[in-house]
This record gives C-alpha cells, structure tokens and sequence, in this order.
C-alpha cells in the first residue's frame, strides 16, 4: 500500500519564533490589524510503501522523532492517507 | 598531539580551523571526512562552522546522523575532547551531545561582527589559559546562536556556562546580547567538561593581523591540558 | 514543435529578421528549432554584446602588473600569483524575485571565477535600488541582501565590501552587480576549453530542469514593463551544492587531467558547448539523453536552454574520467559523461538518436555587431546650466550635516554588511566599514584591497566625466589605504541601447573609462554590459561600476580612516574647487539633482595616488580616507566614528581660501584625501607632498569628544562625535 504522511512541525508554546513575529509584524503593515499571533512551522510531505496504516504509522512517528523534529524545542502532528491509484 | 578537523559537505570554516592548528599554531592536524569512522588517533576533535547540509532542516539536523558522529560520540563518552564551533555547537546539540539547542537569532538576521566574551569558567581543558571573568574579543557569524535551555535544566546548566556575550567592560546585560541567548551564553562545555559548544568563532581571532589572538588561547589551553595530562 | 514555423519561433526568442536570415546562410537551410534556440542565446544581448563589443575594445588591456586575459574572468598576476576577478550584473532577475535573483548572481559570479581554476576567496556587490519609501522598492532592498546573505554565507566565500545607493531612478529597476575574486597559483589557471579529439565532456553539479528556460539571457535582453507574461521562470539558489561544486571541483583540476571547464550559467548548455569547442578550436557531440535531468519530458531545445544553477562543463583526458567522476561524487554531486571532443569546429548535438543541432561552433559565438544611431540627450543642457548663486547658503550647518549624516546614501553600510559573513577565510585582515578593505594571502607579506565605486547622478549629469570619476574614486579609494591599483573590471549598466540618447550615454561613458584607465595604466581585464535597464518612467542613471584591484606591498602598513589617537595633525591633501554639482549635499539638502559634476583632473589625481602609496609605505601616516560624497564634512565624520571608540577633532578651514562654506564642507572636489598624522611625521609628508606636486592643508588637530569645524572666528559646527556616531549608524538599521 502507499500512503502519503502530512508532518506539521512547530515550535513549542514558550520558544522563540523570530520568523512568526516578524510574519505578524508584515501582515500589521498590510492592515490586517486584526492578528494577533502567527506561528511558523514546517510541512513535509513524505510518500512511503508499507502493508498497513499501522506499520506506516509507527515509521512516520519514527522519522519525526529522529529527524523531523528537534524534541527540544519543537513538536510535531501528522496525517496519514492512502493513496489509491 | 593531534588535532583532527571534521569535514561535513557544506562546511566552511574547516580549512580556517585547520590553518590556524597546523600552520599559526604548528601543531599536528588531520581532516576528518565526514564519511569516515575513522578518528585518525586524534586527541581533540574540532566541528568547524558552516553550513553542514546545507542547514536544511534545521542547523546541524543532518549532519548528526554522519557516520563520523557515530565515532565522535564514542569518543566523547570516552573523555575525548571535542570542540564544536558555531555549526559545530549546532551539531553537538542536535546530537544530544551538548544539552540544550540553537534557535534563529532574536533579530531573524545573520550577524557577522566582533563581539566580547566574559570567561565564566577556567577550569576547563579549553579555557585554563584564560583568568576567571577576562574579558575577551572573539566574532561570531551566525544566523542560529540564540541559545535555548527547557526551564527544568536551567540551574542545572549554569555551572557550565564556559563564555557569555558582555560589554568591553565586562557587563553582561541585554545590551550586549547579539542574539537574544539564554543567560547571553556563547559557549557551553559538557557536564564533564571534555566537550565545548560555542557560536563565536576562535580560528577568526589567533592572529594579531586579524585584530585579536584572543581566540587562539582556547586552542593553546587544550594543547597545555593534553600536554600536562601525559605528564602525569 | 518540429513542425513549428522556423521565423517565426526565432522572433519569438527575440532574434531579428536579419539575423535568422544570417543563419540561414550559416546553415544552408532551415534551422531546427533546437538550434534557434541555440543561436537566440549565443546572440542575445547578455550572452554575445552585439550592442557594446565594439565599444569594449576601446578598453586598455595593458597596465603596470601583468594581466591575465581570460573567456570568463581576467585578473592579474603579482608574485607568481594569479589574481583572478570579475564583475557581473543580475539586475532584471532581482528585480522579478530579488532574493533569488540575488542569490543566484552570486553563485553564477563564484563560478565564473571557479571556471579560472582559481578558489574564489572574496565577493563584493554594488547595490543601487529606489528610495526605501517605495514599498515595492523596500521589498527589492531587503530581498536582495537576504538573498546576498543567505547565498554568500552559506557557500563560504566572505562578502567584504560594495556599496548601496538609493535613488529615484532606480525605482522599478535596481541594480545588484556582484563581484568575485579568486587566487591560484599562475600555472594553475584552466582555460573553458574543449580539445583533443576523444577527450571527455562531463557534465557535473546540480541536475537539469527548466528553470529560468531563456532566463537571463532574454531578461538581459529587454526592457522591463513592456510584457509581464514574458518573465521566465525563477531560478532557485543552491548554495550548499555550490559550496560542493567549488571543492570538488578545485580537486578535480588539482589532479592535472581537466584540460578546460566552464561554468553553466546564462544560457547554459548553449554557452558552455559552444564556447568552449570555440575556443579550443574544435567541435563537440553532445548526446542530451545522458544530462541528468530532474523533470520528466524536457524537449532538446529546453534542455540546450535551460539556466539550472550550480551547473559546470568540463573537458577531461580521456583514460581519467572515472577518477574525476568519482570525485564529484565523493561531495554527493552528479558527474556524467554526455559526449566528447571532436575536430569538426561544430556543435553537435543528438537526442534520442536523432541530431538535433549541428552547428559550426565559431558562427555561434560570433555574433552580430550592432551600433545604432546615438543622439546627446536633451535634459543635458537644461542641468547642466546651474549657477552656484541660485543656491542659499544655509544658516545652521549642524542641522545639514546631522541630516547627511543620517541620510540614506551617506550613513554607515554597517548594518547591512554586518549581515554578510565577511571574515569567512581568515583572509579580510582591514574589515569593512573602516576604509578600504584589505585581504591577506596567507604566506605572502603583500596583500589585496578591493572596492567598487560608481556615482550614478554624476554619471547622469556627465556620463563622460561621471565614469572617469568613478574610475579615480575607485583608485583613490585604493591607494587611501596604501595599495597601488592594479587591475580592473567593469558592469556598464544603461537603458535601451536602440533609443539614440541612452546609447550615446553609453558611448560617453565607455570613452571616459577607456581614458582614465588608460592614463593610469590599469588595464580592464572583465567585465560585463547590461542594457535594458528601464521603468515605464524612463531609463536608470547610466551607472558604469568599477571593480578594482589593488596591490598592498606590506600588508602591516596599510592605512585605516579612523582617527587613532589624540593630538594628530590632520591634513587636507589637494585642491578645494568651487564646485557642488552633483553633490549630495544639493541632492538632499537643495533636491536639485543638477550641474557639472565635479571636473576629474587625471594627472592630479595620479599624483594625489602616488603620494598616498608613497605615504603609507614611508609610515608616516597614522589614517587616510578619500574625499567623495559627501566632501570634507563626511569624511571628517567618518575619520571620527569608525573607531570603537569615536574621537573628536577640531578643524579651521580659514587656510583653504575665499570659498563658500557649504562647498568647502560638502563640495566633492575629486583628488582629496583627509589624513591625519604625529607631529613629528608631518615634515616628511610636507616634504613628499611639495615632491610630487599635491597641495597640503594642515586644517586641525584631533582629540576631546566633539567634531569642531571654523572657518577663522566663525563657529560652522560643534556637535558631540558620540551623537554623530549614533546618527551616521542607524539610519540604514531598521
């Protein structure tokens, strides 16, 4: 079977997101008064081939606890699809 | 001794680092391939500043997983001593080796300037050449040195804060944080002391032509450490 | 597309009517689309100069060092050491995307310097953009210096120095010119050539995509505005690759069997096919299904098109191409054999069996010579009618140094090249924002400094006088520190050469170059045109940057501009003239952007380098700074503040005879210098300067904390230097 993974990594609540405030700060001179806080993340994207959503499940935990994500400052959420030909 | 310079792709202070040990220093000095498992029987491993990889990802994720690392962090489990400068210190806190990790600098820019240093603690192999609170001007290059410690290992990791941003005179406050670290600390060492992480450059100030010789004490202080330890 | 009508895909690619018909004569027959392709590139404006070639030969290519003539980068050689350099412009790529834009303009100038065989050990970049007010304009700006920093730092190659200029009349075109240097051994040097029948062609670097298909080369090539849907795609930077490339392949020419290389950039394949069979005097087969290609489905003529980064060419002895591939991928970089020298002259190129172009490879970098009607603009005579009378005086010159200080073109550069890593390489031994910037070889007593130098609004008010100004700023620049200029590269950046005014500004201004460096007896070793340079509202400044070279004999003694220490007596070398034309001071004090510029007096001014060189050798200086915009008042300031710690000074300019203050502050008279020396030195430089002919002022002392300046008993300015400092620091901070 062939899934597709959808990872979301971001930083944890309390670490400083340079990259957020400055997205915020842009997004006030456009006018959009209205936000009050951006955060930014990373998305991948990861196509894999594995017998089940399980097995493909546990791996893509894997990865991100390994590389995807730094632990020590960021978490991570994902999604899993099948991909049907 | 020897000195052994590890070469990640992307790495681009390697031949720096490697210039001021064999050539201002005159000590033997190996690179390392990145590739290789090999420590070529060195006695200080340096991981050079760059940009390993490119830094995608995150500074130093991939080049933690070298094969090289695998023999780094023996090494260093071993008492060996290693100094990660800038990607290096990257590298060392991605692998889990040094605590704590690098995030973007506070102002989201890079920032290539001199910079003072406040040595907090000489009793380590890397700054025993130094006397305790010296004052000292070494530059830092970086986009990534804003140090980041969890809040539960706070006062744990003070004890090893080897060197903090400060003023020409000494004062450590915000106004001379460059990045916006955690305590303004810009050099770590390891709970035993072998290991040191720092984002200022030291091969950028060993010579007196480039305006400081600063830098070249840590280096001096590892080659005394080394040499009074085979003494005894 | 086979079965495409020939003419009229050449007009689509920009190609002229009588040039398809040349090709046709070339050829005997009807091109195939691949090689229309082929030939749009090699011709277009960027690639084959048909507007400028003429004019370029005006340039010296003899000077005092040996130069070093090459295809893509030429330099100079000093001690058995070649000096390798070049300047080139990416400016309609930055302005679509400016920081990818950027960033690929530093990585295509890096390779053209790693095509030499030389290792690229400094960049530089003059940076021209419209006012920050513009907020189209501010997006240029900041992206262009991401874009700068995110691709020089992470490659490894320090950017030491440029410069930034804001103006109007860069709105909705600015100019980012990037200059690399590269040193190597003088055998060393390779040449982009492919020769000895048999020999390999490998292909190594990044993969093929379309990126950028007609990219910069047809961008080059027009004028922005006319049609928004002919912008090509984006070429995406890969500095970590690049930084691959570069070792890689220095240790692939380290092993002696490369016998030439050259680098992919604009035009790509094209280019590096065709130019090197030229210039080896042979022909080349190249078969397209062996280029490693990252998207699916590309046609020949995409692929011989293609401006995919971090892409090189090399020819190999055959017998070591395995030895050289395996180095390539040693550093994870692709390295595929995709054809071979042959002693046909001709670009042969198969694709799925079939030959899709098959040209001789002398025609296609041969291209048209084109020099159209050229006329004197009109505006010249209107700006050029300027009286000094028409201008008041000001009543508190705190108040107008302060504002020039702080202004945007006259401030520190700080904080923008404090975001470049300009100390990569241990080699940048005077750092930028001091003076002229000085690097080390390491093992040698000498070293180089570098600057780039150009005044666009000169340039605008005289294109003549503005390039040879620009020319003896550069060297002035240079010999202020000590160095004996050496050798240097240009990129001519003006409008559209087919309208007859922005031609002659061309025309002048190449003339004008040619003649200062002629006079000083620097030779033009590179350089680059970029034409098309325009915004619905007209076209740029003419702006002619200079890159120079110069040689520092002991690298110990070069001067910084800062003031060192108290009770220096400081000096004014040269003449005042009653001249303001073109001054900033009346660009943003009077917003008169108008009158002669000032007039450049060639023989003064080589005397004025003499003297420096000769100064800084005899030790007799404590610090040196040359007078440009800004006049004496800037670079009294600047003398004050660039120090850590900033120090006063307290000048009288009563000596300096019967002119108008605001011109003996601001005016920017050329060949002048502001130096400061011990008492016990100054009958040495009294006596050196009397010797060679250059007028001396002693014009105050320095010491206390504020910068003082009278003229006899009147009280001009009196201002704490930490408040300048402060001032001159933060306006380009944000």
């Amino acid at each position: 079977m062939k899934y597709r993974g959808k990872v979301i990594v971001t930083l944890k609540p309390g670490v400083f997101d340079p990259q957020g405030v400055t997205i915020r700060s842009a997004l006030h001179t456009l006018s959009y008064k209205e936000v009050e806080e951006v955060k930014a993340g990373k998305y991948f994207e990861i196509i894999l081939e594995l017998e089940n959503c399980s097995q493909a499940e546990k791996r893509i935990q894997e990865m991100c606890d390994q590389l995807l994500s730094n632990p020590v400052i960021e978490s991570y959420s994902y999604q899993l699809e099948e991909i049907k030909n | 001794m020897r000195f052994g310079v590890v070469v990640f792709p992307g790495s681009n202070c390697d031949y720096d680092c490697y210039y001021v040990l064999s050539q201002v220093l005159e000590v033997d000095t190996v690179f390392i391939w990145h590739g290789d498992k090999d420590l070529k029987d060195c006695d200080c491993i340096v991981l050079p500043g760059g940009f390993s990889y490119g830094d995608y990802l995150r500074a130093g994720a991939i080049a933690r997983f070298s094969p090289v690392m695998e023999a780094v962090k023996e090494f260093a489990e071993d008492g060996g001593l290693v100094i990660g400068i800038c990607n290096g210190f990257q590298v060392l806190t991605e692998a889990g080796i040094l605590p704590g990790a690098l995030l973007p600098n506070k102002g989201g820019r890079f920032i290539c300037r001199q910079t003072y240093l406040r040595v907090e603690n000489n009793q380590t192999p890397f700054t025993l050449l130094f006397t305790p609170g010296e004052v000292v001007k070494i530059p830092i290059a970086h986009q990534q040195g804003n140090f980041f410690i969890d809040p539960l290992y706070q006062e744990e990791i003070k004890k090893q804060i080897a060197f903090r941003y400060c003023s020409s005179q000494g004062e450590v406050d915000a106004n001379h944080n460059p990045n916006g670290s955690w305590e303004n600390v810009a050099g770590i060492i390891s709970k035993e002391g072998n290991i040191l992480g720092m984002m200022p450059h030291p091969e950028r100030a060993a010579e007196k032509i480039l305006g400081s010789e600063d830098g070249r004490r840590v280096f001096l202080s590892v080659i005394k450490w080394w040499e009074e330890k085979r003494w005894k | 597309m086979e079965v495409m009508n020939g003419e009229s895909v050449a007009k689509e690619l920009g190609l002229r009517e009588e040039e398809y018909e040349r090709i046709l004569s070339i050829l005997g027959r009807v091109p195939t689309p691949t090689e229309i392709a082929m030939f749009s590139v090699e011709w277009s404006e960027h690639c084959g100069y048909p507007h400028s070639r003429k004019w370029l030969e005006l340039l010296p290519r003899e000077g005092k060092f040996s130069p070093l003539l090459g295809e893509d980068a030429g330099g100079i050689v000093y001690d058995g050491l070649a000096v390798v350099f070049k300047m080139e412009s990416h400016n309609h790529p930055s302005q679509v995307e400016p920081k990818q834009g950027a960033a690929t303009g530093i990585g295509g100038i890096i390779r053209d310097i790693l095509g030499s065989g030389a290792r690229p050990i400094a960049c530089l970049d003059s940076l021209h953009f419209g006012p920050r007010e513009d907020e189209r304009s501010l997006y240029v700006y900041r992206g262009v210096i991401e874009g700068i920093a995110f691709y020089g730092n992470c490659v490894g190659v320090p950017t030491v120095a440029g410069e930034v200029y804001l103006y109007p009349a860069f709105q909705g075109n600015c100019l980012v010119n990037v200059m690399c240097l590269g040193i190597a051994p003088r055998e060393k040097l390779t040449q982009a050539k492919a020769q000895g029948e048999g020999n390999y062609i490998i292909y190594v670097g990044n993969k093929t995509g379309r990126d950028g298909i007609g990219g910069c080369s047809i961008l080059a090539s027009q004028e922005f505005g006319v049609k928004e849907e002919k912008r090509p795609s984006v070429q995406i930077g890969d500095p970590f690759t690049e930084k691959c490339l570069i070792e890689a392949t220095l240790e692939a020419l380290d092993t002696g069997h490369v016998i030439g290389v050259k680098d992919m950039g604009a035009a790509g394949l094209t280019c590096s096919t065709s130019e090197m069979a030229a210039s080896g005097g042979s022909g080349v087969e190249i078969n397209l299904d062996l280029v490693p290609l990252r998207e699916e489905g590309m046609e020949p003529w995409e692929i011989m098109m293609s401006e995919s980064q971090e892409r090189m060419l090399l020819c190999v002895e055959r017998g070591y191409e395995k030895k050289i591939i395996q180095i390539f991928h040693k550093w994870g970089l692709e390295g595929e054999i995709i054809g071979e020298v042959k002693n046909t002259g001709k670009v042969t190129i198969k694709y799925q069996g079939e030959i899709v172009a098959d040209i001789p490879a002398l025609e296609l970098t041969k291209p048209p010579v084109y020099t159209p009607s050229r006329e004197k603009p009109l505006y010249l005579d209107e700006i050029n009618n300027f009286s000094l009378h028409s201008i008041p005086p000001p009543s508190n010159y705190e108040e107008v140094l302060l504002h020039l200080v702080s202004s945007e073109n006259l401030s520190s550069r700080h904080p923008v090249f404090e975001q470049y890593d300009h100390m990569v390489g241990i080699n940048t031994v005077r750092l930028p924002g001091l003076g002229t910037v000085v690097l080390r070889v390491k093992g040698k007593k000498w070293g180089i400094a570098v600057t780039t130098d150009c005044n666009p609004l000169y340039c605008y008010l005289s294109p003549r006088e503005g390039a040879k100004m620009a020319v003896a700023e550069a060297a002035r620049n240079l010999s202020a520190c000590g160095a004996r200029p050496a050798g240097v590269t240009d990129c001519l950046n003006f409008g559209n050469p087919e309208k007859p005014d922005r031609y002659w500004q061309f025309v002048e201004a190449i003339e004008g170059l040619s003649e200062a460096c002629r006079f000083f007896g620097i030779p033009v070793v590179s350089g680059n045109v970029s034409f098309y340079n325009e915004n619905p509202q007209g076209t740029i400044f003419p702006t002619p940057t200079i890159g120079m070279v110069g040689i520092v004999e002991e690298i110990e003694k070069a001067v910084t501009a800062g003031f060192k220490e108290d009770d220096l007596i400081v000096v004014l070398l040269g003449e005042t003239k009653e001249e303001l034309g073109g001054s900033e001071y009346l660009r943003v004090i009077h917003h008169r952007e108008e009158g002669p510029p000032p007039q450049v007096d060639l023989p003064k001014e080589k005397a004025l380098q003499e003297l420096l060189i000769t100064l800084v050798k005899e030790e007799i200086l404590s610090s040196a700074i040359d007078l440009s915009e800004g006049g004496l008042a800037l670079a009294l300031v600047e003398s004050s503040v660039v120090e850590e710690n900033p120090r006063g000074v307290m000048v009288d300019l009563d000596c300096l005879g019967d002119i108008r203050e605001d011109v003996l502050l601001f005016g920017e008279s050329g060949g002048r210098a502001l130096v400061s020396v011990r008492g016990e030195s100054l009958n040495s430089l009294q006596r050196f300067a009397r010797e060679i002919g250059i007028p001396y002022q002693v014009i105050g002392k320095t010491g206390g904390e504020k910068l003082i300046i009278k003229k006899g008993e009147k009280l001009l300015v009196s201002l704490p230097v930490e408040e300048l400092k402060s001032c001159w620091e933060g306006s380009l901070g944000e």
